[in-house]
């Protein structure tokens, strides 16, 4: 089976735009993906038939908003494969959910401890861990990335050791789109008794996830990534590690018992979740879950593995540009540079031609200085790309060429 | 510096209707600003909020104050000389008294150049008038 593109265009009432007076080419995906009819739907069927608060109110509206959000917890721990679903926490994204996990971890460590990471880590998994280690007096320790975008293993093997209390890296690099073994380093780091944190943000929509199969301890991702809205994510935990978790926001909602002076904790999953959630957003996930559980995954994976192909190959065959991350297993992002030319310069020159593309750091910063460029462009596909989209990039590129040099 | 004229500016884009004639106007605009020499592309002269490293340089000559500017972008080079064009060499008075908005206005920046936002000419416009003020 192949995709049906067109179908899945139909879909996505943004992509008839026009921008700039051209017809719209969206290649950000890896910075938000577009919005499903299913997912417009769902949000407006919610405020229009069901709105009202969950878990509080002794009224027909309150229950039924109360079992569509706890079904759509269900519809999460099925697609990711969790254990049970309380171990899925509703977060406001990928930030958030490292947020909460290196709020713990930083109570939990001491001088002497280390907390490894990648150089290719996106800031929310990089500032996170470095804070967190200037917190509690830990030590940060970064992998060496190949120059090719690829981990250094070896050296990830040589950096782990007993002293390693907490791994943190990501699934899939947003600025190379470089795939790591997360399955085997996490198999690794468990060996030496370290917690592993799994920055999921550009994993999730690609494939199928298992975090059984994975065997790491939490796995944090965004909804907007997953053609679901902005403003919801989840921190996946495992369920003996998170009923143990230190709290980190309080209020209504987590709790068990309040008195003036003292409170107790609920349990999972509340106790990590304070305050009224985005009951909205939950459901706008569930049902980007659901409408993207009615595609095959590996017709999903096969169509952005030829775009990424015939992009690479037309990269290869265009004057001057170099492609920044070049690792044999990647998803569908093309970062490169153009000798001479300013990478916001050719995002200038290409949004007038209707090609939306991300220019800059890429939240990377330290990841840009070791590649030794001043940022990338970056093209990123998804699965209502077209090989016309692809097209289009080039063609707009080689007008910038013109234009600039 | 030899810079142009607002009005030379706005006359000359009057003439240009389509956008890419309109780029060329700017990337060409920026390729003739002179720039600062590299050591002179200092943290301290950093305008922050552009997507491109923008740097400002300052002082005063007769009264008048002088701005030197450089950007790794070209294209935020030529965004840069529009507003130098309406900076530079005047008095904090003529800064201050100059009427921006208008000036973006009649460019026609939003529509046939450029966002405004992501390239930091706002950031520079507000520096320019801190300077101006504190001047
Ligand atoms: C690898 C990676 N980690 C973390 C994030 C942060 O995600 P969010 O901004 O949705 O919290 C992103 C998003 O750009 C990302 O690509």
């Amino acid at each position: 089976m192949t995709l049906n593109v067109a179908q899945i265009r139909d879909q996505f009432p943004i992509l008839k735009r026009q921008v700039n007076g051209q017809p719209l080419v969206y290649l950000d995906n890896a910075a938000t993906t577009q919005k499903p009819q299913a997912v417009i739907d769902a949000l407006v069927d919610y405020y229009t038939q069901c709105n009202s608060n969950v878990h509080r109110g002794a009224h027909y509206l309150s229950d039924e908003a109360t079992k569509r959000y706890e079904a759509a917890r269900k519809t999460v721990a099925a697609y990711i494969n969790a254990g049970r679903s309380e171990e899925v926490i509703w977060t406001s994204g990928t930030t958030e959910g490292i947020n909460l996990v290196a709020n713990g971890v930083a109570q939990r460590l001491k001088a002497g401890d280390e907390v490894l990471v990648t150089e290719m880590e996106h800031h929310a998994d990089l500032v996170t861990w470095q804070q967190a280690c200037k917190r509690s007096g830990a030590t940060l320790k970064v992998v060496p990335i190949h120059d090719s975008g690829e981990l250094n293993v070896d050296a990830f093997h040589q950096l782990l050791s007993d002293k390693t209390a907490f791994v943190a890296m990501p699934h899939v690099s947003n600025a190379l789109g470089t795939i790591n073994p997360i399955k085997e380093l996490t198999a690794a780091a468990k060996a030496k008794g370290a917690l592993v944190l799994i920055d999921g943000a550009q994993g999730v929509a690609h494939g199928a996830i298992d975090v059984q199969d994975i065997g790491c301890d939490f796995y944090a991702f965004s909804g907007h990534k997953l053609f679901g809205p902005t403003g919801i994510g989840v921190l996946w935990g495992r369920y003996d590690v998170l009923a143990e978790w230190p709290v980190w926001l309080v209020g209504g909602e987590m709790i068990a018992t309040v008195s003036y002076q003292d409170a107790t904790w609920g349990e999972l999953p509340n106790r990590l979740e304070a305050g009224t959630p985005n009951i909205a957003g939950v459901i706008g996930l569930a049902a980007a879950i659901t409408w993207l559980q009615g595609l095959n995954a590996k017709d999903i994976w096969a169509h952005e593995q030829a775009l990424l192909k015939r992009a690479t190959e037309l990269a290869e065959q265009t004057q001057g540009l170099r492609i920044i991350g070049t690792a044999p297993n990647k998803i569908g992002v093309l970062s490169f540079v153009i000798e001479g030319i300013h990478p916001a310069d050719i995002g200038f020159i290409l949004d007038k031609q209707g090609v939306a593309i991300r220019t800059g750091d890429h939240c990377a910063q330290p990841l840009m200085k070791r590649l030794g460029v001043p940022g990338t462009a970056r093209a990123s596909f998804s699965i209502y790309n077209t090989m016309d989209d692809v097209e289009a990039l080039f063609k707009a590129i080689n007008k910038a060429q013109m234009m600039l040099a | 510096m030899n810079l142009p004229s607002t009005d030379e500016i706005l006359d000359d884009l009057a003439f240009l209707d389509d956008w890419e004639q309109r780029y060329q106007y700017i990337i060409d605009l920026g390729k003739a600003l002179p720039g600062l020499p590299e050591e002179q592309h200092k943290d301290e002269y950093l305008v922050r909020g552009c997507q491109s490293n923008v740097w400002l340089i300052s002082e005063e000559k007769d009264g008048k104050l002088q701005f030197h500017v450089d950007s790794d972008a070209v294209i935020v080079q030529g965004l840069l000389t529009l507003v130098l064009a309406a900076y530079h060499d005047k008095t904090a008075e003529q800064i201050l008294a100059f009427d921006i908005d208008q000036y973006f206005n009649q460019l026609d920046l939003e529509n046939h150049i450029t966002p405004t936002r992501g390239n930091g000419l706002r950031a520079i416009v507000n520096k320019i008038q801190t300077i101006a003020k504190a001047h």
